[in-house]
């Protein structure tokens, strides 16, 4: 299948390139942000049997430009205890390597800021730094909320990275590259038939990662109040909503990237194939979000290393196996085969694995 | 799991102040909550922030102006306190009901408990974190009964329907209709909530065994009511002492076993199923007739005391009155179920995590209009 592409260096000239998709970057992540608190408060107000915004705007969609507007207006409360350079500096770090994560992702045959040859590893990388700024600000904030918010993002992060690295292992080893062009230009079969149990584990990490729901526990509203963000106020508060969202739309971006064959698909123009997907797996965490009960902290703990980690290692090692005795077979024979493993690995699992520790004596 | 004394790690328990205003304390209850990491080693309550007095008010009111204060005590529950009080007034006057009150009495207290628990269900459920979907799905059933209400007395909160020796007016003709499709309707809701959330793993594994009150402990303290069954007591007033015309209808007394969260939620689920059984028994044997026996404006009851009491939503619902012969009561006690079943729950929480005290807490399910007073 021919593919468009654009060349490496389009329009020619690299600075010409840089800066038209620096800005491009800018402008897709706001908008899209936008989009996304518009959809997730839409999406799930009919999911709720409620109305959810439609006063500003048709649909409310102008609902975040409001809500933006508000927030920037908004007093700035530093607590009088808090360490005001390292609360100021939170939001800032929180924010900057959600943004820097789509310099790598290809909207596009070629249309990439940087078509880095570790590209995915670039993601893993940068995607971790997010939660320094977030325990920045728990620490800072002198706060006990905030505190435990941050101290428990930071336990979750460092767990859920192991699983979500190892299931993307499987995905490069099929692909021979870590540049995110290449991956996508290597899925004549969307990766996650090839690979539904990486897909699983991937997602459901991600999820934990960006602390969505059912791994929302950074600021579990009915226990911790808002997490880290308690005593954030005004644009700062602004900039970790915008960080949040951001790094749901990377990850969206990400496991369609990866995962679901990125801007490839038929008759409609790629990037509208690209967003098109994007927007269908943000879909899928709003509505995960609107069904399921969170988890409490040692379970969400457990479920990363009893559960997540093991089975990432066993995705691997079969991928591995079938690359290297059937490096001619086609493809499409293990689509059935990695599903029917898929399933077969995640019932058992659930059969003799118990979530949590429960109780303990004081 | 081992602490991080066992460890060798050098840490202090601290303590976090949840409440009064806070997200998941149902009004404005304090919990000084000592932790050690996540893990609650002691909590104490701290009430008293919504202190009205109402038991000192009613003592200046005539029997009849007391009933609106009672609105005030659950608010989730206002027509179980009328119909408690009005009990206790009757029996302390020797005033009879006509038949017809007393069933309307029925319909509309197993009304009150259907809202009440469709209330405690959704919030529990919101305490686990499930983000506001099951509460906003009962909110849009509660809200019908709310309705019903609203056509018998005009108001949604504050009801001050019951009167002793009746109720205030008879109902309009469309209540019985609607109410009769009301109680066909429910129960496909609830079997609707039961799939969505009943069986779901995230939900067993966060009240499954958590925050077990054992079943002596609940005797001891006083417990009643849905917490008091979950424990495996079977002790319901409308079974154990009928009051009002309870005794005509059938209907069973969901127990539970283990006595944890999941336990409480599920004693609130079938209890809203039976409900709906002596609902539909009610509106079908309904008389016609008086609403309203033959009582003074200013009632003298003679000197002597009385105890009423119902199984309220939330647990046996006591009024104590006192009358020295005038026109107000000399002493008014209210023995609030929520109150008594709040005892246990330092002995419920330590131990747990912060996360599972918010469910413990929800699951008991109180309101603080009651607990304070």
């Amino acid at each position: 299948m021919a593919m468009p592409m654009l060349p490496p260096n389009w329009p020619g000239n690299f600075w010409a390139h840089w800066a038209i998709f620096a800005v491009v970057i800018l402008v897709f992540v706001l908008l899209m942000v936008m989009f996304f608190i518009w959809l997730e408060r839409r999406a799930m107000a009919v999911m709720q049997a409620r109305l959810g915004p439609n006063r500003a705007g048709p649909f409310g969609l102008f609902q975040p430009a409001a809500d933006a507007l508000k927030i920037l207006i908004k007093e700035d409360i530093i607590p009088a205890k808090a360490d005001k350079l390292v609360h100021w500096l939170a939001p800032v770090v929180a924010f900057v390597p959600a943004m820097l994560i789509f310099a790598v992702v290809p909207f596009w045959g070629g249309a990439l800021l940087a078509d880095l040859n570790i590209g995915i590893l670039y993601v893993v990388a940068i995607s971790s730094v997010t939660v320094v700024g977030i325990f920045m600000a728990g620490w800072s904030s002198n706060n006990k909320y905030s505190t435990l918010g941050a101290m428990r993002q930071v336990a979750s992060v460092v767990s859920y990275e192991i699983p979500v690295v190892l299931s993307l292992v499987g995905v490069i080893l099929l692909a021979g590259s870590l540049s995110m062009q290449q991956i996508v230009a290597a899925q004549d079969i969307p990766f996650i038939l090839l690979q539904p149990l990486g897909f699983l584990l991937f997602f459901t990490g991600a999820l934990a990662e960006i602390n969505r729901a059912p791994f929302d526990l950074t600021e579990a509203d009915s226990e911790l109040v808002a997490g880290y963000m308690t005593e954030y106020s005004g644009m700062k508060f602004g900039l970790f909503f915008l960080a949040e969202y951001a790094e749901a739309l990377a990850i969206s971006a990400i496991v369609t990237t990866v995962f679901l064959g990125g801007w490839r698909g038929p008759l409609l123009p790629p990037w509208l194939w690209f967003v098109g997907k994007v927007v269908i797996i943000f879909f899928v965490i709003v509505w995960i979000r609107t069904t399921v009960p969170r988890l409490r902290i040692d379970q969400l703990m457990a479920l990363a290393w009893k559960f997540l980690f093991p089975l990432a290692l066993l995705n691997l090692l079969i991928t591995a196996a079938e690359i290297l005795i059937w490096p001619a077979a086609s493809l499409w024979i293990f689509v059935p085969v990695n599903i029917a493993i898929a399933i077969v690995l995640v019932i058992l699992w659930s059969k003799f694995f118990k979530l949590g520790w429960g109780k303990v004596e004081v | 799991m081992t602490t991080t004394k066992e460890i060798g790690i050098n840490t202090e328990p601290f303590v976090v102040n949840f409440g009064p205003a806070h997200p998941s304390t149902h009004g404005v209850f304090r919990m000084r909550v000592t932790l050690d990491g996540e893990v609650i080693v002691d909590m104490e309550p701290v009430f008293g922030y919504l202190h009205r007095g109402i038991e000192k008010l009613a003592e200046e009111r005539t029997y009849t102006q007391v009933i609106p204060l009672t609105d005030r005590l659950d608010y989730l529950a206002s027509m179980s306190n009328n119909l408690a009080y009005c009990l206790a007034v009757e029996k302390l006057a020797g005033i009879t009901v006509p038949e017809r009150a007393e069933y309307l009495r029925v319909i509309i207290a197993e009304l009150q408990r259907v809202a009440s628990h469709l209330c405690a269900v959704g919030f529990f459920l919101n305490d686990c974190g499930a983000f506001m979907t099951p509460v906003l799905y009962m909110l849009r059933e509660r809200e019908r009964i709310l309705d019903f209400f609203d056509m018998v007395c005009g108001q949604r909160l504050t009801y001050n329907y019951m009167r002793v020796g009746g109720v205030s007016q008879d109902v309009p003709d469309e209540f019985i209709p609607a109410v009769k499709k009301f109680v066909k309707e429910m129960p496909g809701w609830l079997d609707e909530y039961e799939c969505l959330l009943k069986e779901n793993e995230i939900l067993l594994a966060r009240s499954k065994g958590v925050g077990i009150l054992p079943k002596d402990l609940a005797i001891n303290i006083g417990a009643s009511g849905p917490v008091l069954r979950a424990s495996g007591v079977k002790w319901d007033v409308r079974k154990a002492d009928p009051y009002s015309v309870y005794d005509r209808f059938e209907f069973d007394v969901p127990v539970g076993a283990a006595g944890d969260c999941y336990d409480r939620y599920r004693m609130r689920v079938e209890e809203m199923r039976q409900s709906l059984r002596i609902l539909r028994q009610a509106i079908k044997d309904l008389p016609g007739g008086e609403v309203r026996s033959d009582v003074p404006h200013l009632i003298r009851p003679p000197v002597g005391e009385a105890y009423g009491h119902v199984e309220g939503p939330r647990g046996e619902l006591g009024f104590y009155l006192v009358s020295d012969g005038s026109i107000a009561p000399y002493r008014f006690h209210v023995r609030a179920p929520t109150f008594i079943n709040l005892t246990a729950l330092a002995d419920m929480m330590r131990g747990w995590k912060i996360a599972d005290a918010i469910i413990i807490f929800g699951s008991i399910d109180i309101c603080m209009g009651e607990v304070d007073r």
